[in-house]
């Protein structure tokens, strides 16, 4: 039997009003890489909020490694959208991801050599080497994303939220993403928000849309009515 | 030249007012910029005047009027954008003017002229009395100790409030920590430039030193040595030809953020053809 990381039970949640969320029951376990899929405004970003803890359901319950969402921080890697902060921020690649140690430290406590070593893994875990030094204004999409990605890694989580690392980079840049997820699923529990369909149930072994309500599309499970599961999910 | 001018005290003093005055300004300025909490800092800064009514009004030094005040005010200002549903420019703009009426008022109701007012709102860095400087070396000390405590912590909400959320740090007790440290730094820049112009003193030094920095620490280092700049040369021409020094020195941090950006501009240009 698998240990379950993440367990929503019929999980709603509103949102100004609206039910941006409506009865979610799924289980993530361990060493599960699953693709959340669906449209803009299906509520992919609202989900992982709920499992970090940033927003409350409404209805229902979530508990991620048993206890409330939001209480196990230095288990979690968050990897966000990158599209939301300030590339003028004067801040090196190497400095960023020894943001990701901040959840294994406590109020006052200084960085140390521990932490600057796990900062090294991370950087070398995402091919970063030459760019350590480097502002993070002056990178490119894909290499931010990476960085950002270097800096969830560096927490050494058990679990990693990743929220659409793909959206507006070349295609080339997106292989290279998933090969460092590849490499990384054996190790971690993963749960990917993605709109990257096609490319993307190449790697996961489990995939569910997300549309307000929930709907798993476990891989080996019968296809439905001789549609492949993927092409039922076109529709979003 | 030098001798000449460190031989009256008032002029002793009011350099080591701009030096003093200089550290918290980088160190906080930078916070300011990079967070991109200007408008706030600049409410909380003219709320405070509301606490040179009230010192003022109770006959004591000001400064033990606005240090509260100040404080208060930050932490309204704070609370009340993060947690009420009001807009956060509506919330501070509603401050900022109270504050002022507040202060207004305060000193109306008390009788006789209020002489000293106008270097409060404009600065007037030759009148530092020394009990103020060592407020001033004080209140410094006290910003590089909590900065120095919680460097980490401070660049984290600055950088992704909501990632420093996720990894479990109190996000919102720290940025009301960092308000009320803008409130002091405000207080202690009140002598030097006065509540109307500190928003423009705390936010250059910074803004020019971001531009050639790669870290937060460096960006405060560099800040801290631009506003010391701005204010010693600032004092030296108001000295120079007899003009308001607040306002001299105001000047020159603007005409040097002007230069700066003028400058990329044509390097920019040069690098183009």
């Amino acid at each position: 039997m698998k240990v379950p990381i993440i367990e929503c039970e019929k999980l709603s949640l509103m949102l100004g009003g609206v039910k941006v969320l409506d009865s979610l029951t799924l289980s993530v376990f361990e060493k599960d890489f699953l693709g959340l899929i669906g449209p803009n405004g299906g509520g992919k970003t609202t989900f992982l909020r709920v499992i970090l803890g940033l927003e409350k359901p409404s209805e229902g319950r979530v508990s991620v490694f048993g206890g409330l969402p939001g209480s196990s921080p230095g288990r979690i890697g968050y990897v966000p959208q990158r599209l939301f902060f300030d590339r003028e921020f004067p801040l090196c690649v190497r400095d960023l991801v020894l943001m990701g140690r901040l959840s294994k430290k406590k109020l006052f406590q200084h960085y140390n050599q521990v932490d600057r070593e796990k900062v090294d893994l991370a950087i070398q875990t995402a091919g970063l080497e030459r760019l350590a030094e480097r502002r993070i204004g002056d990178l490119s999409g894909g290499e931010l994303q990476r960085a950002l990605i270097a800096r969830a890694l560096a927490g050494e989580p058990e679990l990693l939220l990743l929220d659409e690392p793909t959206a507006s980079i070349d295609p080339e840049m997106k292989t290279t993403i998933y090969d460092l997820l590849e490499q990384l699923k054996d190790k971690l529990t993963i749960v990917l928000v993605t709109h990257d369909i096609a490319t993307v149930s190449r790697y996961v072994t489990r995939i569910a849309s997300l549309n307000v309500k929930l709907e798993l599309h476990d891989q080996g499970s019968e296809p439905v009515k001789g549609r492949s599961p993927l092409s039922a999910l076109c529709q979003c | 030249m030098l001798p000449e001018i460190l031989a009256f005290e008032f002029m002793r003093n009011a350099l080591l007012a701009a030096l003093l005055s200089s550290v918290a300004c980088g160190i906080i300025g930078t916070y300011v910029v990079v967070k991109r909490i200007g408008f706030i800092s600049g409410g909380i800064a003219h709320t405070a005047f509301g606490g040179i009514g009230l010192g003022y009004y109770l006959g004591i030094n000001p400064l033990f009027g606005v240090i509260p005040f100040s404080l208060a005010s930050a932490l309204a200002i704070g609370l009340l954008s993060k947690k009420a549903k009001v807009a956060e420019d509506t919330a501070i703009g509603t401050f900022w003017a109270v504050g002022m009426a507040v202060g207004v008022i305060l000193i109306g109701l008390k009788p006789g002229y209020a002489p000293d007012l106008f270097s409060y709102l404009f600065g007037n860095i030759l009148t530092v009395p020394s009990f103020d400087l060592w407020m001033i070396l004080l209140l410094d000390l006290l910003i590089i100790a909590v900065v120095w405590l919680l460097g980490k912590e401070f660049l984290a909400i600055s950088f992704d409030e909501e990632y420093a959320t996720v990894s479990g740090l109190p996000a919102t007790a720290l940025y009301l920590l960092m308000l009320c440290l803008i409130a002091l730094t405000v207080v202690i820049m009140m002598r030097v430039v006065g509540i109307v112009m500190v928003i423009a003193l705390l936010t250059i030094p910074a803004a020019i030193a971001r531009l050639f920095s790669r870290s937060l620490p460096a960006m405060m280092l560099l800040a801290v040595v631009l506003s010391g700049l701005f204010s010693l040369s600032g004092l030296w021409l108001s000295f120079m030809f007899d003009i308001a020094s607040g306002a001299t020195i105001i000047v020159v941090a603007g005409l040097s953020f002007l230069l700066v950006h003028a400058w990329r501009l044509v390097r920019s240009l040069l690098r183009a053809r």
